[in-house]
């Protein structure tokens, strides 16, 4: 079996028996990007040296038996998580050249436990999109192809579209990615990977460029669900340079895997079966709720009544904060700088030239929702729905132990589709948004094709800080799905 | 409450984004149909409801008196586009 | 007695509240660990959170916060429990991160008062609506470089306290007086050092006026002004510039406008000039900040006496008249060291000494209480010398003189120049009988009637004496010399 097909969990135990090294993994994947990247544009800035050298030492701690659970492990990093020393962008051309003089908590932490970055991964820029097709630095391709239309480049999702395209493509096992609104669910059931988004304040976002602040949260890709298990557990843990990170322990979230879901509660939401959803995303639904009456699971339905206003309640929160938080972004102390005559004329044309469209369009909403005579009717009112959202949730959990929904209302698209329409765009995210909306953990997980063969996933959302919950159920999908489908476009496929 | 292109350039100019005229009627066109279509929310009933700020629902933790950064402006000055010395510089501003 | 400013059309009233930015004494910066010293090289104190760089997070300092609610005990303001922090946006060349996070809804501190003495005496209480917690922002330098402004991101982060006062002042000496008692309290509480040379302590004024019995018009607010002299000169030429708009048939308008004190004018702010639209809201990065009552009441026991509390104190125990009172708790040291000197010794003549010989002694030598040549242990001694009789109080005049140029104890000086008083009463006979012989002419003058040349009897017999004899020994000796007037 090819070095590129191992789960992380397969590839530690074989560094741990040393049936190949660090460094040969390591090469393995760089030879992957260096021939499939060209392609899917999955990296903006691939780091051979850092990798070997990270490899090189894994292999030495291997040696001494001190080896980090995620020691030789060949990661992605989404561009928005700062790296000292290396270039890091939120593909956003107004960050093209700034390098971080600091490492973000996060991967600061996955160094520490001895895994190997390849580079950093294409994204929507400052993660807003749900097609990684803002990038400044151009889009992705889903590795994916219809059976049809092979020729017709689809989108990986996003706005962490590069960290599920590589891990998807096998350009690299796992991936770091960043969920405000369904930014790794949402890829990752393009992709036809495993994507958790945790519960917010369980992953510092210190260190990692904010979009909206209240709503952000980092999270592991990887193509199984014990794998995202192992990445969360070294991502995850208090971090006091952030005061919203939750102050509690991090349990052993792949021992969860392998729970089941006997005598478990699982609850169905009337109200995510939206008009104009694909028939086979509710069949497959259906089918997800049998595998898990199967397994061995209660099924009840439940109701979320707000979940129609979520993604128009974010559409508010979130430019609002993401107004705010690009501000710094001036051409004053880091990034891009445009000259003016004055300093306000500095300022405009730094940033009309250094954000994107979708960018400038987010902030001015911000803005225009947080500015005088709006405030209330806008801003205010959407706090209030969100606290509704909140509750719909806590009623929710008070009759089951986990939420079972599709993860996105369609399959991958081509690209250069919905992008006429910005609010058609959103609609992607109709299933993702209330969990960050709430704050409440969610994972995707692949479960079956669409008569296309392009893959579906199914949403697993869980009670705030039950992320072993979350990955028990998404485990028993897993097993039940037996998904082995692979993409068209694959590293180390001879083809 | 639609968007007019006078309220296009006054949000624009607060957001410190230059907008040219093509850019203000297309601008226009994508915002008013981003509203329209959070009008929706004017459905909800809020009354006597609290708002909720964010996700996390804990106090806020307090750090001790203590200095433990800064001391050297190099890292701070590393990716300045424009410097005079250890000051970064802008356009002369007139109070 | 009331201020008003006189114009062609008749008086107008002049109504004045003042922003107070404290800067909060503590080691680091509000949010961010670096250093808050002043004076240090360009950008030496700033971490990645003051200078706004991408992923940074602030986290609160609990001594800011102690500091601030320190504050508003002295202040006797309500202390809110729960308190919040939101962002005000605004885009300026130094607050690095486009928004300033401040407490807009919900201050740690609401409403509280200062009292201040008026010119009559009488005390006046200043209301103070509310005091929050925010950032200071960085400093641009404009005068540096022809065409480039300069920034200097040491201060921002800093820690201030925005306290804010009802418009209850009425003219620029009741300003000045709640600015004086303010920076007073500040100082007592260790909260804030209040130096305005290095802007730890700015006012924002704010300026309307009124025909007598109207309610407000409209005020223009003064910023950045940086003496109490300037507060009080800002004050007089704004309200003069508002007047005469007044009387022109014009009308204020609402503007942000600059102290010139060389031109002892006002001016509009240019860079304020396009209307603010600050679009505050909670920061996402912080939580509501909740404070534990118990440590509340931990830092209320932990206040020192204040000013209003020990000037009271002085009075009632000491019995010393307001003003003394007043004068002695002006300054927290001046206070210490007349506490020192009065320590079981006569309030009244430590006082007496005190704001009389030894302030006189301070302003020729150009020293202050914390730079006095003469320590309070030592002016105590002084008084105990003159209490215990060694020296009499013409004496001590002139060994404080000696103490504050040698630096020496009073006892050596009186040794070294033999300076104890006589009181051997044949030595003082002896004085008044060569004094009596020297002056027969005015001897008869006193003996037929002139009794108010005793007094001159006395001088010259000290004289006689080198000022060293014993006053109630020579003016009996004298009696017994000079006899019954008119006999
Ligand atoms: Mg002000
Ligand atoms: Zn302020």
């Amino acid at each position: 079996m090819s070095l590129l097909d191992l789960t992380i969990a397969g590839a530690a135990a074989g560094l741990r028996a040393r049936d190949f090294t660090a460094a040969a993994l390591t090469q393995a994947h760089l030879d992957a990007i260096e021939t499939l990247n060209p392609k899917l544009n999955a990296f903006v800035t691939v780091t051979p040296d850092l990798a070997r050298t990270q490899a090189a030492a894994a292999d030495a701690a291997l040696a001494r038996g001190e080896a980090g659970p995620l020691a030789g492990i060949p990661l992605a990093i989404k561009d928005l998580f700062c790296t000292e020393g290396v270039r890091t962008t939120a593909g956003s051309r107004i960050l093209g050249n700034f390098v971080p003089p600091y490492e973000s908590t996060i991967t600061a932490q996955l160094r520490r436990d001895g895994a190997v970055f390849l580079g950093k991964a294409n994204m929507d820029e400052f993660a807003m999109g749900s097609s990684n097709m803002t990038s400044a630095w151009g889009a992705v391709e889903n590795p994916w192809r219809r059976r049809q239309d092979r020729d017709a480049a689809l989108v990986p999702g996003g706005s962490s579209g590069g960290s599920a395209s590589a891990v998807a493509a096998r350009m690299a096992l796992g991936a770091t990615g960043t969920d405000t609104g369904g930014s790794i669910r949402q890829p990752a059931s393009f992709c036809g990977i495993a994507g958790m988004k945790p519960t917010y304040g369980r992953c510092s976002r210190w260190g990692v460029v904010a979009f909206a602040s209240s709503l952000d949260q980092a999270g592991p890709f990887a193509r199984s669900v014990e794998d995202c298990a192992i990445l969360l557990r070294s991502m995850a843990g208090h971090d006091p340079k952030d005061s919203t990170s939750a102050d509690r322990p991090v349990p052993d979230f792949a021992a969860a895997c392998a729970r089941g879901v006997r005598s478990l509660r699982i609850g169905v939401p009337r109200e995510y079966r939206v008009d104009g959803m694909a028939g086979e995303i509710d069949a497959l639904w259906a089918q997800g709720v049998a595998w898990l009456r199967d397994a061995g699971a209660e099924i009840v339905e439940v109701s979320l009544p707000h979940t129609k206003y979520a993604l128009a309640t974010y559409y508010i929160v979130a430019p609002a904060e993401a107004s705010s938080n690009l501000a710094r972004y001036d051409g004053v102390r880091f990034g891009l700088r445009a000259d003016g005559a004055d300093l306000t004329e500095l300022y405009e044309r730094t940033r009309a030239e250094g954000f994107g469209d979708e960018v400038k369009r987010r902030v001015l909403i911000g803005t225009y929702v947080l500015s005088a005579g709006y405030y209330d009717a806008y801003y205010l009112r959407a706090q209030k729905i969100r606290a509704l959202i909140l509750r719909d949730f806590t009623d929710a959990f008070s009759k089951c132990d986990a939420l079972l929904t599709p993860a996105t209302p369609t399959a991958a698209f081509a690209q250069g589709d919905r992008m006429d329409d910005p609010v058609t765009m959103y609609l992607n995210d109709v299933f993702t948004v209330p969990a960050n909306m709430a704050g409440i953990p969610g994972m995707s997980v692949p479960a079956g094709l669409d008569a296309q063969g392009l893959p579906l996933g199914l949403q697993v959302l869980g009670r705030p800080f039950d992320e072993e919950g979350v990955f028990a159920v998404a485990a028993a999908i897993e097993r039940a799905a037996g998904f082995s489908e692979r993409p068209a476009l694959l590293a180390g496929a001879d083809a | 409450m639609a968007l007019d292109p006078a309220t296009i350039r006054r949000i624009a100019r607060l957001a410190r984004i230059r907008v040219g005229d093509a850019e203000v009627a297309r601008l226009q066109a994508e915002l008013n149909g981003i509203m329209g279509w959070i009008e929706q929310l004017n459905e909800v009933d809020v009354s006597g409801v609290a708002p909720l700020t964010g996700a996390a629902q804990m106090a806020l933790k307090m750090r001790e008196d203590v200095v433990t950064e800064g001391g050297d402006p190099a890292p701070i000055l590393a990716n300045a586009p424009a410097r005079s010395g250890d000051y970064f510089t802008v356009p002369k501003v007139v109070e | 007695m009331s201020y008003s400013v006189a114009g062609e059309s008749g008086a107008w009233e002049v109504v004045i509240g003042l922003e107070v930015h404290a800067q909060i004494i503590s080691a680091a910066k509000l949010f961010s660990g670096a250093a808050t010293g002043f004076g240090a090289a360009p950008n030496s104190q700033v971490s990645f959170v003051d200078a706004g760089f991408p992923g940074m997070l602030p986290v609160i300092n609990r001594e800011c916060v102690a500091q601030a609610v320190r504050t508003g005990l002295g202040l006797a303001a309500r202390i809110n429990l729960v308190s919040r922090f939101d962002r005000k946006n605004y885009f300026y060349a130094d607050l690095p991160a486009g928004y300033q996070i401040s407490q807009y809804e919900q201050p740690i501190v609401g409403a509280g008062a200062v009292s201040i003495e008026l010119a009559d005496g009488t005390t006046k209480d200043i209301g103070v609506t509310r005091l929050h917690i925010e950032q200071d922002a960085g400093k641009s330098l404009h005068d540096q470089d022809p065409i480039l402004s300069l920034i200097d991101l040491n201060r921002s982060g800093v820690a201030l306290m925005e306290i804010v006062s009802e418009p209850d002042l009425r003219s620029p000496e009741e300003a000045g007086a709640y600015l004086r008692k303010l920076r007073s309290i500040l100082r007592y509480l260790g909260t804030c050092d209040g130096n305005m040379e290095e802007g730890s302590l700015r006012a924002d004024v704010n300026v309307s006026v009124r025909r007598p019995g109207e309610t407000f018009r409209t005020r223009c607010e003064v910023k950045n002004v940086n003496s109490i002299r300037f507060v009080m000169q800002a004050i007089e030429a704004e309200a003069r510039r508002q007047v005469t708009v007044w009387e022109e048939g014009n009308t204020v308008e609402q503007e942000t406008r600059l102290y010139d004190p060389g031109r002892g004018a006002t001016r509009s702010m240019r860079s304020k000039e396009d209307a603010h639209d600050y679009r505050y809201f909670p920061d996402p990065d912080l939580l509501p900040l909740v404070l534990d009552a118990d440590w509340v009441e931990d830092l209320r026991a932990g206040l020192p006496e204040l000013p209003d509390a020990k000037r009271a104190r002085l009075m009632r125990e000491h019995g010393l008249p307001a003003y003394d009172a007043g004068v002695l708790v002006a300054e927290q040291a001046i206070a210490d060291f007349f506490e020192t000197v009065a320590r079981g010794r006569d309030a009244k003549l430590a006082a007496n000494w005190m704001i009389g010989d030894f302030f006189a002694a301070l302003n020729r030598t150009g020293t202050t209480i914390e730079t006095s040549p003469v320590s309070a242990d030592r002016l105590g001694a002084l008084l105990d010398l003159i209490a215990d009789g060694t020296i009499n109080g013409r004496i001590a005049k002139e060994v404080l003189e000696a103490m504050v140029e040698t630096g020496e104890a009073p006892a050596a000086i009186i040794e070294q120049r033999g300076l104890r008083q006589v009181t051997d009463t044949g030595a003082i006979d002896a004085a008044v009988a060569s004094v009596l012989a020297a002056n027969a002419d005015k001897l008869a003058e006193y003996r037929s009637g002139k009794e108010k040349l005793f007094g001159f009897f006395v001088g010259q017999v000290m004289k006689a004496m080198a000022g060293k004899g014993n006053p109630a020994l020579v003016n009996e000796a004298l009696r017994r010399g000079l006899g019954a007037p008119g006999a």
